[in-house]
Formats: structure tokens, sequence, C-alpha cells
């Protein structure tokens, strides 16, 4: 649930809606008429205005469906094996699971000692009964056996209605897999999605998504990945320069970024199919900030070709360039609208500070979304509803004011706040779910303390998913 | 025996006197172009000193033509002009130097010795000014003239104090025309990764445009956005990030 903040109304609000019901009265004269429309004009243009001072809060993310969550209670698997490598993994498979169905979002857990004594392994063990009665009081049980023969992990999975006394199975799931730690996790992923996708009302779990992120490591960053739950964290690059801004591409088989090189930043390219730099082309001035659009098939990015920085768009091998923009100043960080791919969001420094700004993709119908501050780092969310950024909205010279981040619904330009007085936070990349945003933040707001953290959309349920010395988190599209 | 060893000891004197105030009066002759008759024991005061003059027509050519040198000496025994050796009390000559030249003649007589100079400026189309110098000059001398431009927080306009170090730094940049300059662009740690290195861009630029409004080739210069990701300074107080907003110049090698 988003927490109910308190709504600060702007005041002249109340007005405005007054003024419109006494101009669609009837029976003015002409000329009277003729006026009012030119004073409609000038109120419509206030009102323009007055929509980006209502900065309030109170619209819902799609993290809480308005429904109460589902209480589920998640059985520790039963060891079917005596293999001594199976107490080890299924420990792995328990708590990642646990984490996986607590993490979504959109479950009440049930405690771990408040579970029955039994160790169900399959239908025909459990006594439903039990885990529906309080204290337990689920309404739903996952449970299981999870065994290793040989080198191979073998674990069935169930999911059951624990009010449907009849027929309570929903799922029923078996997995195999090489016997590894690594291989335990991702099982436990699996299911957890499969469970997620029946209970959320059909939307994709992301168990299995990864986060790219900048790791600092001395005086270089290089581009590395890591689990959505911060686990099996490793290295893409080893370029050993200064390598910023990682952009998976929707299918998952390329990464874009920006990296320094003699003549500046370039937009470099990875395949993580061949595991090795493929060709971007390179152009003249400062390259920064790639987003891929939604198709796979084009690249957005902020070039100075022509020694301003614009937002351009390439092909994914960097042909084809575009310009988009032409304003004097800096535009960069831009992001495509993942659902329709016809329009952008980036940031501006065209006014001074830089400001969120929202515009189709051939650069018309350019509106401008934050009403001052310092806006940076825009992700929209994968239902195209929603822009996520990182907002100091006291910016200046000894202002007090902190980089937090914000989510603002574009339709109204109303935007709630995520994250207080955590220090600096940056860089917020929604979930392909859109219930989840991950984001870097910096408790004293040294960059070298950066650390990556990850939240539900609404700002609760905030936990760390690296140490220090992690930036610029991007999470995958599926 | 004594007043002959006063009188060599007065000579001495005035012969020492007379050196010491030639080289006060900023005579150019050379050490070791010394008249030995100025040092005899017995100069002749009677001897007139030489007249010298030199003239060239025209004054300026551009590369590849030339121009006649035209001389005129008085009381001279040898005349002498650099670069083209001895010659006639009175003559003329065709030269075609090929960079701008200083003709300076020096005519001995027994009366001493005159100098005279005229300077023929040829144009170079390709570095018409000082093309002379063609060394890099020093890393300590770039630094001296050519020195960084400050910002203020989240500009890139800039301020007066930077305008005249651009102007200092364009007029060493045209005294040598071998050096190629990198322009960093700086931002402070405030602020975020991407959105400064777009602005440490536009700082870097609007120097090179300052330098490039000066007369300085732009393919000389060369931009580089280093946004926040090289600190210069890592405190956080006014004084640290004013010294990270910036453009920095570097020999470009």
């Amino acid at each position: 649930m988003i927490p109910s903040a308190t709504a600060t109304r702007h005041p002249i609000e109340p007005n405005l809606r007054l003024t419109y019901n006494r101009m669609h009265r009837p029976n003015r004269t002409t000329s009277l008429r003729h006026a009012y429309f030119g004073f409609l004009g000038v109120l419509l243009l206030l009102l323009a205005a007055a929509s980006t001072l209502l900065a309030q809060e109170g619209f819902k993310t799609e993290t809480s469906s308005g429904v109460s969550n589902i209480r589920i209670a998640v059985a520790d698997f039963k060891p079917t094996s005596a293999d001594p490598q199976t107490a080890s993994f299924k420990q792995t498979f328990d708590s990642t699971l646990f984490a996986d169905l607590a993490n979504a979002g959109i479950f009440d857990i049930v405690s771990k000692s408040l579970l029955p004594q039994s160790t169900p392994g399959a239908p025909a063990e459990i006594k439903i009964q039990e885990w529906a009665n309080a204290p337990t009081s689920a309404a739903m049980v996952a449970f299981g056996s999870f065994n290793v023969q040989g080198n191979k992990i073998i674990c069935n999975g169930f999911l059951f209605d624990a009010k449907n006394l009849q027929y309570p199975q929903i799922l029923a799931k078996q997995y195999d897999g090489d016997a590894t730690d690594d291989m335990a996790r991702q099982i436990a992923h699996r299911f957890a999605d499969e469970i997620i996708f029946r209970l959320s009302g059909g939307s994709q779990g992301i168990a299995e998504s990864k986060i790219f992120y900048v790791k600092l490591t001395g005086a270089d960053k290089e581009i590395w990945q890591m689990d959505y739950d911060g686990a099996n964290q490793h290295a893409i690059t080893h370029l050993g320069t200064v390598s910023l801004s990682p952009r998976i591409s929707p299918d998952n088989s390329r990464l874009a970024f920006s990296s320094l090189g003699r003549e500046g930043f370039q937009i470099r390219m990875y395949s993580l199919v061949l595991n090795r730099m493929v060709n971007f082309t390179a152009t003249g001035g400062t390259n920064l900030s790639p987003a891929w659009s939604p198709n796979g098939k084009d690249i957005a990015y902020s070039s100075s070709r022509t020694g301003d920085p614009e937002i351009w768009i390439s092909d994914a091998n960097g042909g084809a360039s575009r310009r988009i923009t032409s304003f004097r100043g800096p535009d960069v960080s831009p992001v495509f609208n993942p659902r329709t791919g016809s329009q952008i969001a980036w940031i501006s420094g065209r006014t001074n500070l830089p400001q969120l700004y929202v515009m189709d993709i051939d650069g018309a119908n350019v509106q401008r979304m934050t009403d001052g501050g310092y806006a940076t780092s825009p992700s929209w969310s994968p239902n195209g509803q929603f822009l996520t950024f990182a907002w100091d909205r006291k910016y200046g010279p000894g202002a007090p004011g902190g980089q937090d981040i914000y989510v603002m619904e574009i339709a109204t330009k109303r935007w709630i706040q995520l994250t207080h007085d955590g220090g600096r936070c940056d860089f917020p990349s929604w979930s392909p779910d859109g219930r989840h945003i991950v984001y870097a933040n910096s408790p004293d707001g040294k960059a070298t303390h950066m650390k990556i953290m990850t939240m539900l959309a609404d700002g609760t349920q905030k936990h760390e998913l690296t140490g220090a010395g992690a930036d610029m988190p991007n999470w995958s599209w599926k | 025996m004594n007043a002959m060893q006063a009188r060599i000891r007065k000579t001495l004197v005035i012969t020492a006197t007379l050196i010491s105030i030639g080289a006060v009066t900023g005579c150019h002759k050379k050490a070791s172009g010394i008249n030995p008759n100025a040092l005899g024991p017995e100069p002749a005061p009677t001897a007139a000193a030489p007249t010298a003059t030199i003239t060239a027509d025209p004054l300026s050519i551009d590369l590849g033509q030339s121009v006649i040198l035209n001389w005129r000496t008085q009381n001279a025994t040898s005349v002498t002009i650099d670069g083209i050796g001895d010659v006639n009390t009175n003559g003329t000559q065709t030269v075609a130097p090929s960079t701008s030249t200083n003709f300076h003649l020096t005519a001995k007589g027994d009366g001493g010795t005159t100098e005279a100079n005229v300077r023929v400026t040829v144009r170079v189309p390709v570095a018409p000014a000082a093309p002379t110098e063609s060394d890099m000059g020093s890393e300590a001398a770039f630094h001296q003239n050519v020195q960084d431009v400050f910002f203020d927080y989240d500009s890139f306009d800039l301020r007066p104090d930077a305008t005249a170090a651009a102007s200092k730094a364009a007029a060493y940049l045209t005294a040598h025309p071998a050096i190629r300059v990198v322009i960093g662009g700086y931002c402070d740690d405030r602020g975020s990764a991407e959105y400064n290195l777009a602005l440490g861009e536009n700082r870097a630029n609007a120097a090179r445009t300052a330098l490039v409004s000066a007369g300085i080739p732009a393919s000389r210069l060369r931009v580089i956005s280093y946004g926040k990701e090289k600190q210069f300074c890592s405190e956080e107080n006014e004084s640290c990030w004013q010294q990270n907003r910036r453009a920095q110049f570097s020999l470009d090698r």
C-alpha cells in the first residue's frame, strides 16, 4: 500500500474550478463570449502551470492492487536423498524461495515459527487443514521435496490453496539441474516466479531477472552483473577505464554503455551471447547514457558531435544517426517509453538546472515534467504510466536539499517521494514487473560509498543488494 | 719607470671604462668584435667614425618573392652583413629570405664600428605570426600562460576572469603554433554523473569557443569531458568544488 502521506493541495485549484463553472453559464453576448474565450486561454495556461505545481501525493503505483496481500506459508522443502550435498543446497533453495516471495510485494508471509511441525514433501503427505488453522492461518502453502542424485538436483514444488480443501492443488512443478549452489538458487527463482505469476493476476515474476551496474575497481569503473537479489555478482567488462551507464537490451543479448577512451566518452557495446565487445560506430564529441528502444532496434543517447550535447537516435550498431533535440545546454539520460516506444523522457539543462522532460521520438511535443530543483536519471515504468527519477528539490549552494528518488504519474504530473533522509540517492531503475525500483544510495553522500539498494515502488521494503563501491544499476527488461 | 707604469695603468683604466660604457649603453657589438685598434696604446683621435645606412625595397614580401638590399657607408674599411658575409662598402644585393629576417650590417673603420639594421618581413600564408617559433615550449611555461578556466556551479558560461584567462592563453598559443591542446571539462562531485558529463562537455566547449574566437585553429584543440569522474579535489566544501568546476588545458602530445 502507498503510505497515505499528507496531500498538499495547491490553494489556487478551487478558484479555478469556480471560474470554470461560471464560464459554462449560457446567454452571454458575443463580445463577452470572446472575452471569456480569451480569458479561458489564459486560465488554461495558468492551469497547465499550476498542475506542474500540484505536487501532491496519493496516487497508486502497481505495487498494491487494492486488495490485502495474500497470506502464504512457505514450508522448508523435504530432503529425500542421503547425498551429503543435499543439506547445503536445500538451505540455499529454501532461503532463496522465501526471500523471493517476501520481496515480491504481494504476499503476507507466515513467519517460520508459526508453521506446523510437519515437513510435507508430496501432495499425499500434507494435511492442508493444519496450515489453514490458526496460528498459521495460511491462504496458500508452498511446499515440496528437494534431493540430489549423483550430479543432479531434482526438485518437486507444489502450491496448495489452503481454503479449498477438496481440490487444493494450484501448481505442481518439477525442476532438475546440475548440482551446484547457483542452480539451487536458480530453481528457487523459477518456482517463485511461477507462484507469483499465478497469484499476482498474471504479471511475470522477476526472480530470474538481472541487474547490471557499475563497480568501482580502484580508479577504474567496470560493468558488473548480479541476480535481482544481489547474489552472483561478477564482472562483465575488463576495460581498465571508466565505464558508465550500463543498459541491457530488451532481449538480454547486448549491453550498451559509455566508456572513456582517448577521444573522451564513447558508446560501447558488449555481446552477452558472444561474451566480447562488438562494434558500435564511434563519432566525435562526448557520447553518453545509451537507452534501448523496446523493440531492441534503436538506441537513444546523448552526443555532442555538433559541439553541444543533444539527444540522438541510432540503430543498434551506431548507424543511421539522427538528432532529436536542439537546445543550447546539456541534454542527456534519455529513456524510451517501454510500452509504446514512441516517446522519450530525458534530462535537459536548457533552463539552467537540469529538469525532466518528455517528447515524441521525432522531437515534437516537448513537455516539461518537473517544476524546479535538480532532476536527473529517469527510468520509465514498464506499463508506461510512471517515471522514476532522482530529484533534489532544494538544490543550490548552501541549500539543505537531499537527492532522493521520486515517482511521477505522467498523465497528472503528481509525484510521491520514495526515499527520505537516507543520504544521496540516484539512478533508479524499474523492475520488469513495475513493482520494484533498484537505485544507488550513499548514506554520507560520498561517491565511493555508493551502494545498490532495492525497494518496492511505494518506497517500502528497502534493503541493500551490494556493499559500497557499486553504482548506476539497470534492471533487465525480463 | 714609475711614471711609465702609471701611464700604462691609466690607459688600461680608460680602456676598461670605455668597454663598460659600451656595454651599459646597450651596444650590440659582440664581445669578439671589439676593434683591436681601440685597444692600442695610441688610439688615433683624428680618424672619423664610420657611418652606415641599409635599406630594403620592399620592406615586406610574400614567401618566395625577393627584396633589394641597398647600403651606403663612409669611413669604413670593411663591411659585413650577417648571413651574406663581407660586402663592398657601398652596394646592392637581391635576396629572397624564406622567413622574416633582420639584415644586420657592421661597418668597421679606423674611427670605430657602426651598425645598421633593416627588417624584411616575409608573409608566410599558414603561420603569419612569429613563425620562427616551432618548439612546444616548456610544460611550466604552458601552465603559466594557459591557465585553467573556472565556472560557477551548474554553469558553462565564461566568467570575466575566465575570459581574461582565455585571452592570455590564446596569446601564448598564437606564439607557439606547434602546441596542440586537450581541453578537459570537469564538474564538482555534487549532482548526477551523466548530467555532469554533459555539463563538462559544455564547459570545455565554452573554453574551446573562446580560443577559436581568439584565432586559434580548431584543429589544434581537442575537447574531452570528464564530468565528475576525475576529481581534482575531494573535499566537501565550496573552495574544493570550485577547483573541480573547470576547463583544464593540457598539452596534447
